[in-house]
């Protein structure tokens, strides 16, 4: 069946919930796929004491700081929109204003975290 | 197919996951932040120890179930032809089951 299709980007309108939503989505992802790389470390940091120190050590370079940092941003936006999801479903902010509202709160919150990390950290 | 993780049931799946692992992770940065484990001795004894090792477990089977829903989602989404779909969430249920084995055998090593 053929359905209408309007797909012109300079024409799409993308209002801030739009970004908040497809944002959480993406963030949503990347952190799945990061999952099997935080039990991989998890498992290091179990086997040995060996191992735990290895561990210690990548968490020392600067390189494997900046991936866990890109994590930070993506779990971060990713519990802020999720929180202003769970807090619409009680009928707190699920308002336009105050959904619009809490989208730049989340879409925000999420880069001043990850910033806030990398200053203390990097 | 007899869906068993559709519409309202996934719903709250995804919810109470979700607040767990809130509520986990606040714990977790929390104690990182002011009684980080100093050797591989006191992080073994703080991951198994008695509250610690029921949450850990009980966050996985929270972030599993999670990502089975929320990745679900996304493929239903956007993958159309039936068998390319069919394969993508094949891929996602065998890949998670396989996370969850593994995990078992870290938390349970003698078990596994």
């Amino acid at each position: 069946m053929q359905r209408p299709v309007f797909l012109n980007l300079m024409q799409i309108q993308m209002p801030v919930g739009a970004l908040t939503s497809i944002t959480h989505r993406i963030t949503g992802v990347l952190l799945a796929l990061g999952i099997p790389g935080g039990v991989y470390l998890l498992d290091l940091s179990l086997q040995s004491p060996e191992t735990f120190e290895s561990v210690v050590r990548l968490f020392q370079r600067w390189s494997f700081r900046v991936v866990v940092i890109v994590f930070v941003w993506a779990l971060a936006h990713h519990l802020l929109a999720g929180i202003r999801h769970l807090l619409s479903d009680v009928d707190i902010g699920s308002q336009l204003p105050a959904s619009r509202r809490a989208a730049w709160i989340a879409n925000i919150g999420g880069v001043v975290i990850a910033l806030a990390a990398a200053g203390a950290w990097l | 197919m007899k869906r068993a993780l559709s519409g309202l049931r996934a719903l709250l799946v995804q919810r109470v996951s979700a607040i767990y692992m809130l509520v986990f992770i606040v714990f977790l940065l929390a104690h990182f932040l002011f009684n980080p484990p100093a050797s591989y001795v006191a992080w073994r004894a703080w991951i198994m120890g008695p509250v610690v090792g029921i949450a850990i477990p009980v966050f996985f089977a929270a972030l599993l179930a999670h990502a089975w829903v929320g990745v679900r989602d996304v493929i239903l989404d956007y993958i159309r032809p039936a068998a390319l779909r069919f394969a993508a969430l094949a891929l996602l249920g065998l890949g998670l089951m396989g996370i969850g084995a593994w995990v078992i055998r870290i938390l349970w090593p003698g078990r596994g």
